[in-house]
């Protein structure tokens, strides 16, 4: 007697690519803003990236419904915290709280692939790159998503930072100025629209640094 | 009738005799200090009387209790239970593995590696890779896979990188509440056993952690290995992960007892690279660790790329005939 395996799946994929870039004194964190389901596009402008504490911005691709609640758990999480320290919390704070949110989902986890992207409390960038159940490290850049392969060897051959568990340590975060890194993310994106039907539309792009945030966008491909 | 005193630290016996019948009753309690005063008198056959009186320590079950609840618990992320495992919401489903099968196959989490420590004269020796690999596509090349627990005592990382980073954190937690209670260090032997208890928990739930405990406490190095089968196993030479079968090579052909802290972090470091050069699922940096009476120190950090050509160096071919340039008529 075969078993009638389910036809219905709590997941979906809305497709989608983030990238982050640490700089010496700036973050660049980036995401494309087409929400997909299958082959059909369900919207040209929906915004990914999430404000998480005035130097935390997090950028998920996956499923947006679980990317949805994830967030709304962290900015409570956020306001608790404020409530409680009376400031705001700090970006490797922000990161070690994602990473326990989505283990505590391990047996039904997160269908979310998430890139924090901030500046710590000396004013570096730091970029944190996760898996879906909370695995996390600190690194000099990131790429999530449908397009994340496409990228990764990019900026692998543009930014290859020395790893950070050479010893003697070496700074991981990137040489580049603020805006050769804004543009390099540009560039990325409109590689990743060529190749990946899930990237495209517009690159919604945040930029942090010491004076504050800024925000750009930039079209892209619409096919 | 006689009545014959004794103090039992072990195990009680107790015998009950009725009429014709004996029936045995048997207490084996384990690992427990039983102070007892046992009256029992001389066993001829007859019906008599007998008193026990026992005093038991209070059996602590909680590390072997199922944290996870059935269904879908309150959320626990508001409290803040530190010494309770932590409460996990549950799929509501009747196929649970099925669902876990699949979940895992979509999510892809990083694993693969190769990880290794060693006990000798002058301590214990741990090395790992820093690869992480999601199926065929490697999602970092600068993991962290030996976990600083506390400032005495290490942890590896092998197999889910999430499930081995939060339940070694989770660890330093505990042994550092363990020390506030107690007012001193946990003992190596107490940290692998709190790990595996809680591992065990969640059997068949679908963790995957191949973890090494080592540490120096009082009783000098200690070194144990512990995984999400519940297993933990105390030993003077391990290596876990994908890789481990190249690394046991080359440990075994060049371990000895003997070695000194450079000698034996060369042999670390030299099993790690050859287990990247064969294993597809590891690779990046050979980290190389040393815990010692003083605590852990980190001796090493090289790229396993470089560690190849510093092993084999290219050498110039040496050229029997060399091609000119043709003269042109």
């Amino acid at each position: 007697m075969t078993k009638e395996h389910a036809n219905w799946s709590p997941y979906d994929n809305n497709g989608g690519t983030c990238v982050a870039i640490a700089g010496a004194d700036y973050c660049v964190i980036a995401a494309d803003t087409r929400m997909s389901t299958g082959y059909s596009i369900l919207t040209r402008d929906y915004s990914k990236i999430c404000k998480l504490a005035d130097k935390s911005f997090m950028a998920s691709s996956g499923f947006q419904a679980d990317v949805k609640a994830l967030q709304k758990v962290l900015s409570s999480r956020h306001l608790i915290y404020q409530h409680q320290h009376n400031k705001q919390m700090s970006c490797p704070a922000m990161a070690q709280l994602l990473s326990n949110t989505l283990y505590y989902k391990r047996f039904f986890p997160y269908y979310a692939f998430n890139v924090l992207g901030g500046l710590d409390s000396e004013g570096k960038g730091c970029v944190f790159t996760y898996d879906a159940v909370g695995s996390y490290e600190r690194v000099g850049y990131s790429a999530q998503g449908s397009g994340a392969t496409l990228i990764t060897p990019f900026l692998d051959n543009q930014l290859k930072s020395p790893s950070p568990l050479l010893l003697p340590a070496k700074d991981a975060v990137t040489p580049l100025s603020e805006a050769e890194a804004v543009d390099l993310v540009k560039t990325c994106f409109a590689s990743a629209t060529e190749r990946d039907i899930y990237t495209g539309d517009s690159v919604e792009i945040i930029i942090l640094n010491a004076n504050g945030v800024r925000h750009e966008s930039e079209q892209l491909r619409k096919d | 009738m006689n009545r014959v005193k004794y103090r039992i630290s072990w195990f009680i016996v107790v015998q009950e005799i009725t009429s014709s019948n004996t029936v045995v009753r048997t207490f084996f309690l384990l690992n427990q200090r039983v102070n007892d005063l046992v009256d029992i008198s001389q066993l001829k056959g007859f019906r008599f009387e007998f008193s026990l009186s026992v005093e038991i320590m209070k059996l602590d079950f909680s590390g072997l209790e199922s944290s996870a609840p059935l269904y879908g618990g309150s959320n626990e992320l508001l409290s803040d239970g530190f010494s309770a495992a932590p409460s996990f919401d549950l799929p509501v489903t009747s196929d649970f593995d099925g669902f876990q099968k699949n979940s895992i196959q979509m999510v892809k989490p990083a694993k693969g590696t190769t990880t290794l420590a060693f006990i000798f004269k002058e301590g214990v020796m741990v090395a790992a890779d820093s690869r992480a690999s999601m199926g065929g596509y490697i999602s970092s090349q600068s993991v962290k896979k030996i976990i600083e627990i506390n400032p005495y005592m290490l942890g590896t990382m092998a197999g889910g990188a999430a499930d081995c980073q939060f339940w070694h954190r989770n660890l330093g937690i505990k042994c550092r509440l363990h020390e506030l209670a107690n007012k001193r260090r946990i003992s190596v032997t107490g940290a692998s056993k709190l790990l595996a208890n809680i591992l065990y928990s969640y059997r068949g739930m679908g963790l995957s952690v191949g973890t090494m405990i080592a540490g120096w406490d009082e009783k000098g190095p200690g070194l144990y290995y512990v995984d999400s089968e519940g297993g933990r196993l105390k030993g003077t030479k391990f290596s876990v992960g994908s890789g481990s079968p190249y690394a046991y090579g080359v440990l075994d052909s060049g371990y000895k007892y003997d070695l000194t802290v450079d000698e034996a972090a060369e042999l670390a470091r030299r099993a790690i690279y050859h287990a990247t050069f064969r294993d597809g699922a590891s690779g990046g940096v050979a980290s190389v660790y040393h815990v010692g009476p003083n605590g852990w120190t980190k001796l090493s950090g090289d790229d396993v790329g470089e560690l190849h050509y510093s092993y084999y160096p290219v050498e110039p071919a040496i050229v029997e005939q060399e091609m000119t340039e043709a003269v042109v008529a």
